[in-house]
């Protein structure tokens, strides 16, 4: 599966070649991806549940280390950093989760703020020392994502649509490169569904930044995606606008046909 | 689906269980050899009690005629009590936290868990008798007895409750490029914050009581009066020593609810 072209020009932000993950060895989740990112806008990564998605997301971010392969990213091989170099690459990265993940004791505009501790030193971060520009950043996306009268409530009073706005402003605090969003929806009723994913695109265009997202919503995702892969059982199997992709793909893809109506 | 046999009568699922019968039968019978073995009689009961009643009787009224003596060992617990809980929470703050296995590998948790294990192992009394040995008669040994005590105690539930913290918050401030430290202050000290309060008070407060005690053993703070007091039978300035001390721990009890509310 794994091609040879030469990774990374300028135009590329982020390229990935022959992933593989195996939690235990001999049973690999993720086996030999491949895909470049080259155009600002939101990827839909289809597939059914445990088919490694997440993982491959946790991958690009090295909150999980892939077995094998390369991630290019920022012109540096993101799969081989350590220490200050893999924290510094994970500033550019801004992470969206399908639990929010936000700091429940903290308030809401703290925690948009925490999206700026990778680029404080610890002392910084200890005397909760954020510069101004920070804070001013921090109130205008709050008040972007419409929730501007919550900022000092705590975050673990709003709802679930109100967390994951705030999870996505955490996400853009950190100035990212590229967006991760796992499962951003899969939470939450359609209504609010669409909201986020009109978020992910609205900071996605304002950034001129790509937005990879899990979800397996497949009419969501071709509503929003520009582009779609399509993952099933730990390889792609379909990669292309969101038109192309068939009732013989879906099936492929989530197996079965009964569901397709 | 299966279906339950009707042919048979089914059991009483509370039926007697006849070894937990004869546990009781040997724990009843170990008692009552227990008494006899000690040689505990009514006519034995009788006597002491009669000693104690000359005992309160000599207590009453208390004597606050030495209060120089009292007010100087009150102050000496009081600053030991606070000295070794300052120390004693700071340190156990880094203890806990290396030996929560869901922040550190093994092979700093194990090592730290056996540390803070020790600390709890011997009763403040023997500690102090161990520092008194070797730093000397004083405060001093108090306090290096009462920070000792402390990191057996809260350094142990600290580390329990960073080891129940929520990780999906760990990995939010992780994926944001957070270096450890920064981690830790933004993502694990918010969940478990408010119960750190709570132990810190509790052995604060746990202090106060052991800070009257370790004297005994001439490791400085009220105990040491108490027991010179004791031994010259002076019961009414023990009566006053007393007093002063059960003053002293609601006073504590005082501050730790006002500490709490504070911090809540």
């Amino acid at each position: 599966m794994s091609s040879t072209q030469p990774l990374a020009n300028k135009d590329s932000y982020l390229a990935i070649r022959g992933l593989q993950k195996e939690y235990t060895a001999g049973n690999p989740i993720l086996k030999g991806i491949d895909f470049d990112i080259t155009e600002p806008g939101i990827v839909a990564i289809i597939g059914p549940s445990g088919t490694g998605k997440s993982t491959l997301l946790r991958c690009i971010n090295r909150l999980i280390d892939p077995t094998a392969g390369e991630i290019r990213f920022d012109d540096q091989d993101l799969s081989q950093a350590k220490g200050q170099q893999l924290r510094a690459l994970r500033c550019k990265i801004g992470m969206v989760f399908q639990e929010y993940n936000l700091v429940e004791r903290l308030t809401v505009i703290e925690n948009v703020l925490t999206g700026r501790l990778g680029y404080m030193s610890a002392w910084q971060a200890w005397r909760r020392n954020f510069s101004q520009q920070d804070i001013n950043t921090a109130f205008e996306l709050l008040n972007s994502v419409g929730l501007a009268e919550h900022a000092n409530k705590r975050a673990d009073s709003l709802s679930g649509g109100q967390r994951q706005r705030v999870g996505i402003a955490r996400a853009v605090m950190q100035n990212p490169r590229i967006l991760l969003a796992d499962e951003p929806t899969s939470s939450l009723d359609p209504k609010t569904a669409v909201e986020i994913m009109e978020l992910l695109e609205l900071f996605s265009s304002e950034k001129d930044i790509p937005a990879l997202v899990n979800i397996h919503d497949v009419k969501l995702a071709r509503r929003f995606a520009k582009r779609m892969i399509g993952m099933s059982e730990g390889v792609i199997v379909y990669d292309g606008p969101p038109e192309g992709i068939t009732d013989d793909h879906l099936k492929q893809i989530y197996g079965g046909e009964s569901w397709l109506v | 689906m299966a279906r339950l046999d009707t042919s048979s009568t089914p059991e009483n699922p509370f039926k007697a269980n006849w070894s937990i019968r004869g546990i009781w039968l040997v724990v009843a019978i170990y008692l009552v050899y227990s008494f006899n073995a000690m040689g505990l009689s009514w006519a034995r009961i009788e006597d002491g009690l009669g000693h104690a009643n000359t005992l309160l009787g000599r207590m009453f009224p208390p004597n606050f005629s030495r209060w120089e003596l009292l007010l100087g060992g009150l102050a000496e617990s009081l600053e030991m009590a606070v000295i070794a809980s300052f120390f004693g929470i700071v340190l156990s703050l880094f203890l806990g936290l290396f030996a929560a296995r869901n922040m550190m590998p093994n092979w700093v948790s194990i090592p730290v868990r056996g540390f803070i294990a020790l600390c709890r192992t011997f009763h403040p009394v023997i500690i102090a008798i161990l520092f008194v040995k070797s730093v000397g008669f004083g405060p001093l040994a108090g306090i290096l007895t009462l920070v000792v005590a402390s990191i057996g105690f809260i350094a142990k539930l600290f580390a329990e409750a960073i080891e129940e913290i929520s990780l999906k918050q760990v990995e939010a401030i992780r994926a944001t490029g957070a270096g450890f430290a920064s981690v830790i202050l933004f993502s694990v000290m918010p969940q478990v914050f408010s119960r750190f309060i709570g132990f810190s008070t509790y052995q604060l407060d746990s202090n106060l009581r052991n800070s009257t005690m370790v004297g005994i053993v001439g490791a400085g703070g009220l105990g040491g009066t108490l027991f010179s007091a004791f031994q010259r039978f002076d019961y009414d300035f023990v009566a006053a020593i007393l007093i002063t001390i059960i003053a002293l721990i609601m006073f504590g009890e005082l501050l730790s609810n006002i500490v709490r509310r504070i911090f809540r």
